[in-house]
């Protein structure tokens, strides 16, 4: 029973409670920074490392903030982890930091992350808020995996940098623009929408016949 | 009514409130002064690093560097420049003769200010080599500045007389032509026109051919250019 709530936490940021597709958080990163699949997994891996050392603390004080200045304290937290990831990258992987730029800084308005502080780390224990951000973070970095391999290898004929379709391929160079990251994020969530409106009308059906059956 | 007096006995005092806050404001001050001292040397010498390969890549032959400054009307060599000071870097190769001019030249792109850095011959009045330094460009068109190995390779013998013109890709005819990228014409441009104003800015300051700063700083002094 409790292992399989452990799972559960972890499983619905990635599919059920998708923080992108079926919540609608972090959407400035979102559309920034996936016009590659590399950045889009840099700038995960950097969302969850601050997601979960957050939660965790988060968690862990949760008895010891006073409520009326909670939000002030997640934001010292969250800007402590991001600050601790801006640098860290400056120093491990300069390349990487350049192409991210700004929005690593700016991970911390990212309202998933406070949003995840407010509505589960500061209610449950430890375990389960870091299962929580370990389960969301990894949906937020699914997300923008999809949506930078998506644009890449449209955009650009390339993934990972590496040349899919040969010479002749012309690159579809709206994709990695702008407008590139809003025409997939909107194709993605249609599917998810269209999804979950079959998924609905299944289980509709399913209970008909349930009802006729008896 | 009720709720409201309820609240009212279980808050905290104000002293619990600011005093929360002051201790989570101090372990994180601390916790960012950590990581930025520890960080810190290796940020500086990723940076001095990545000047000093970026110097020897953009002239051919040089093996070693040092720093000028323009002060009192003329390039003197300076171990340390001060802060908003602009600093050009002197090649030399290995018998400490002078090859060329390194300039580090900024202006607006497509997106953000496009850094870079150009090796420039003066005696032969040319551009020998060019590399971007620091760019927002968008990736898979405007990063083709420094991604596109035909558009870099054509800085390695571009003539500044008049001025660098970018054409369309294959019309290149001059000697001050070079040939713009398919698809990043503004971003070709940007660099092209950085070059032009930094060369329009310096060609005036730098001494006459064959009377450049000789070689002084002993190595590893030319390493403290971190900005």
């Amino acid at each position: 029973m409790n292992k399989n709530e452990s799972y559960e936490e972890f499983i619905k940021g990635i599919w059920r409670d998708n923080p992108v597709f079926v919540q609608v958080l972090g959407m400035c990163p979102m559309l920034a920074v996936t016009n590659s699949a590399v950045n889009a997994i840099a700038m995960g891996m950097a969302t969850l490392f601050v997601l979960v050392g957050s939660s965790f603390l988060v968690s862990s004080f949760r008895n010891l903030i006073p409520k009326q200045v909670r939000i002030s304290c997640f934001i010292i937290i969250i800007a402590t982890f991001v600050t601790i990831a801006d640098y860290t990258l400056l120093a491990l992987v300069p390349k990487v930091h350049k192409e991210l730029g700004a929005f690593i800084p700016l991970i911390v308005a990212n309202c998933l992350i406070l949003g995840r502080q407010e509505a589960f780390a500061s209610r449950y224990p430890t375990r389960l808020a870091v299962l929580d951000a370990l389960g969301m973070a990894s949906g937020f970095m699914l997300a923008l995996f999809s949506l930078g391999s998506v644009r890449e290898i449209l955009g650009d004929g390339a993934l990972f940098g590496v040349k899919l379709f040969g010479e002749n391929y012309e690159p579809w160079v709206i994709m990695i623009l702008p407008p590139g990251g809003f025409l997939t994020l909107g194709v993605i969530l249609l599917f998810f929408n269209w999804f979950k409106f079959k998924k609905d009308e299944f289980l509709e059906d399913v209970a008909a016949a349930e009802r006729s059956g008896n | 009514m009720n709720t409201d007096s309820r609240k009212e006995s279980t808050s905290p005092s104000s002293l619990r409130l600011v005093l929360t806050l002051a201790i989570a404001g101090l372990v994180s001050g601390i916790a960012i002064i950590g990581i930025y001292e520890s960080t810190l040397p290796t940020i500086t010498a990723n940076k001095a690093r990545e000047l000093r390969e970026a110097v020897f890549k953009v002239l051919p032959g040089v093996t070693q560097m040092q720093p000028l400054v323009y002060r009192d009307s003329q390039l003197v060599v300076v171990e340390k420049a001060n802060k908003d000071e602009p600093v050009i870097y002197g090649g030399y190769d290995a018998q400490g003769d002078f090859v060329g001019y390194a300039m580090p030249a900024a202006g607006p792109g497509f997106q953000d200010t496009i850094a870079i850095l150009y090796g420039y011959k003066p005696e032969e009045q040319i551009v020998v080599g060019m590399e971007v330094l620091e760019s927002r460009e968008t990736p898979g068109l405007g990063d083709k500045i420094y991604k596109d190995a035909a558009f870099v390779g054509g800085f390695s013998a571009l003539s500044v007389k008049p001025e660098i013109v970018a054409v369309k890709k294959g019309t290149k005819s001059l000697p001050n032509e070079i040939d713009a990228i398919t698809g990043a014409t503004i971003s070709s441009k940007a660099v092209v026109r950085i070059i032009n104003e930094a060369h329009i800015a310096w060609v005036e300051q730098l001494p006459a051919p064959g009377s450049e700063p000789p070689f002084v700083l002993a190595e590893p002094a030319g390493n403290g250019a971190g900005q």
